[in-house]
């Protein structure tokens, strides 16, 4: 789960990281406001689930209360990658000596928590990863001990040569790895870490995403979700408990498992169609989850065939027909609909299916194949 | 022969009584699985089906009862716990089954194990079968048959697609692995291929991976330089976007890292069959097995 960054940042600063305040506004009036109280020169920035927001223009000085009005009517028209704006965090500039950047994630290839910091800051880790190796120091952290002392005081030298500097960023570490421990996080980032001319150090940006495994265990972190800022169909999705992610094709898939959902979407294309989404259903369907998938899918207007591809294990897959029974009864499709079961309880889903007029097969390619001719023969009528 | 299980293996079930484990636990129990016992803390001293002793902990099932597998059904947030429970008391094979658990968990889980010398296998995994000798987990024991072929895959329900491709095709298995779709897990594809390597009976291997991270292109590295028996490998989510889940933590692309072309051409490169779709594999491994 994606958390904006002024939350972030209320999350590192319990844990006593230096961040100068900020407050969040929904309209150019409270962003005027608010850099009216602040006084002096402030940043305006988009609170969007979207990397690359300065690019995209989502980021801008305001030196004027005003000016901070011109610019957040501005950001707050802006959609960066197909996200609106709807809010803008409205912050006091700080004045900056030296940009560096500090990250925590969890490592697949390491199986930990592996910290990376790098004086290079302030711009995209991932290019000075490329291009430069040698600016970045990574840290693998054993999670049973969690962030050592000597670790953290070497990666405060690691910036910086000032040891008042240093430690003051050692120090940073520490609370940043507890926040990342105490929120469940996959990845903690600041970037940038800035020194001011004064000497402080000070995190000027946070960004977090928290493990949506974790959520179960911390519902205060689950309430920090903010559905506005996602797609309506995904959240519909996730409240049904299905796993979906809208793409931009025409065959409409329904599959049990996130690995044969994509490798029905993969041949989907390999017969010449698109797929119009990846929908996992996952282990121990119901037919309520079935009805709650085709009424996504079936929203979707770009949709000319649905295509069920259903494996029975877990799955039951005589759910899985009352399930489709049920849904087509409440609402008729407007587009043909393909059935491909087996498994589980397979016999009996066939009746299901057949007594209620639909037909199905057992073979993947069969099915798969009739739906894409289904969908490009819909288009061109 | 096999790999990881065969009918010397003695399973208890951690999580016996609830809904996933006690369902599972009777389909084991069908298909011959030596199910010895089973833990649920508080219901020890009683029956499972009238049949499996119950205990209130993995040690007192271990030392009661000989077992040196563990299968686990407990719910995400205590599966972790439930995993250094099994390690602790001294298993050799731990499949963990659940689905959910915190990764930050697993960072803590997985030095554990691995220090006492102990196979974990998930978790978020579908389990293992060496068909007619022994299941653990949940793969449908009828889609499988004894025969020549090695099976490790990332995915749950794709596994089941190609070995029920491969039964109809009348290919059998040695052993089937699922080892998960969650980013850190306790067995890796490299540990299966080295596994079936070693295995006499497996005389070829296939391996369904999945975009996201670098574990398939490492394990064509390890096909090209330490094995002998041929590998077809397949990549799911050639048609994935770029930064999304795909459903399994593990499934996604970051940056130019891990997406499918860039595996497939390690295979290719490894000299392994590419296997386009998941009918193909019947196919590629026919031919290799003349």
């Amino acid at each position: 789960m994606n958390i904006h960054e002024y939350q972030a940042k209320e999350i590192f600063r319990a844990a006593g990281i230096p961040i100068p305040p900020g407050e969040v506004a929904t309209t150019p009036d409270e962003a005027e406001a608010i850099a009216r109280r602040f006084g002096g020169t402030v940043v305006v920035k988009a609170q969007v689930h979207a990397g690359g927001r300065g690019k995209a223009g989502g980021v801008k000085l305001a030196k004027t209360p005003e000016e901070a009005r011109t610019v957040a009517t501005k950001i707050l028209a802006l959609t960066i990658k197909d996200l609106p704006v709807q809010k803008v965090l409205v912050t006091p500039a700080a004045e900056i000596a030296s940009e560096a950047y500090v990250g925590i994630i969890v490592d697949r290839a390491r199986k930990k928590p592996v910290f990376m910091v790098s004086a290079a800051g302030g711009i995209d880790i991932e290019e000075v990863a490329a291009k430069t190796p040698e600016k970045i120091m990574y840290l693998p952290v054993d999670a049973r001990y969690g962030l050592l002392d000597f670790e953290a005081q070497q990666m405060g030298f690691f910036l910086y040569s000032d040891a008042k500097l240093a430690r003051a960023a050692a120090k940073i570490m520490k609370q940043l790895y507890r926040a990342f421990l105490s929120s469940g996080a996959s990845l903690a980032e600041i970037n940038p870490l800035v020194v001011t001319p004064a000497g402080e150090v000070l995190a000027l940006d946070a960004k977090m995403v928290v493990d949506d495994n974790e959520l179960d265990r911390r519902g205060e972190l689950a309430e920090l979700r903010d559905e506005s800022a996602e797609a309506p169909s995904e959240v519909q999705a996730r409240n049904a408990n299905l796993t979906f992610i809208k793409l931009d094709g025409n065959v409409g898939c329904v599959v049990n498992g996130a690995g044969l959902a994509m490798a029905t979407m993969d041949l989907v294309k390999y017969y010449g169609g698109e797929p119009a989404n990846f929908l996992d259903i996952g282990g121990s369907s119901n037919p309520e989850k079935v009805v709650n998938a085709l009424r996504i899918i079936t929203a979707d207007a770009n949709v000319k065939a649905i295509l069920f591809n259903i494996f029975g294990g877990i799955t039951r897959t005589d759910d899985v027909a009352n399930g489709i029974v049920t849904a087509t009864k409440q609402n008729p499709l407007r587009v043909p609909i393909v059935i491909r079961l087996t498994g589980t309880n397979e016999e009996l889903a066939m009746k299901i299916l057949q007594d209620n007029g639909f037909s199905a097969s057992s073979d993947m390619d069969e099915a798969v194949k009739k739906a894409v001719q289904l969908a490009t023969g819909g288009t061109s009528a | 022969m096999s790999i990881f299980i065969d009918e010397s293996t003695t399973v208890v079930v951690q999580g016996i009584t609830g809904r996933d484990g006690s369902f599972h636990a009777r389909q084991m129990m069908e298909y011959g699985t030596r199910i010895v016992g089973g833990v649920t803390p508080g219901k020890g001293g009683q029956r499972f089906e009238n049949a499996v002793p119950i205990f209130n902990t993995v040690a007192d099932a271990v030392k009661e009862t000989g077992a040196n597998t563990s299968v686990i059904y407990v719910p995400p947030m205590h599966a972790a716990d439930a995993m250094m429970e099994a390690a602790a008391a001294g298993v050799k094979l731990i499949v963990a089954i659940t689905e959910g658990v915190p990764v930050l968990d697993m960072t803590r889980v997985y030095p554990f194990v691995k220090e006492r010398g102990v196979r974990l296998l998930g978790p978020n995994c579908p389990g293992l079968i060496s068909p007619g000798k022994s299941k653990v987990g949940i793969i449908p024991g009828r889609i499988c048959a004894p025969g020549p072929v090695g099976v490790v895959s990332r995915s749950g329900t794709l596994t089941y697609e190609v070995v029920y491709q491969l039964t109809r095709a009348g290919i059998g298995q040695t052993t089937c692995v699922g080892i998960g779709g969650d980013p850190i897990n306790g067995t890796n594809f490299i540990d299966c291929l080295e596994a079936f390597e070693n295995d006499r009976a497996t005389k070829a291997v296939c391996m369904m991976g999945e975009i996201g991270g670098t574990d398939e292109q490492d394990a064509a590295q390890y096909v090209m330089k330490r094995m002998k028996k041929p590998v077809v490998g397949f990549i799911a989510g050639q048609t994935a976007p770029a930064g999304r889940r795909m459903g399994h933590a593990g499934a996604i692309i970051s940056g130019s890292a891990g997406t499918a072309a860039e595996k497939i051409a390690a295979f290719e490169q490894a000299g392994m069959g590419v296997a386009r779709r998941p009918a193909d594999f019947v196919e590629l491994i026919r031919a290799r097995l003349r």
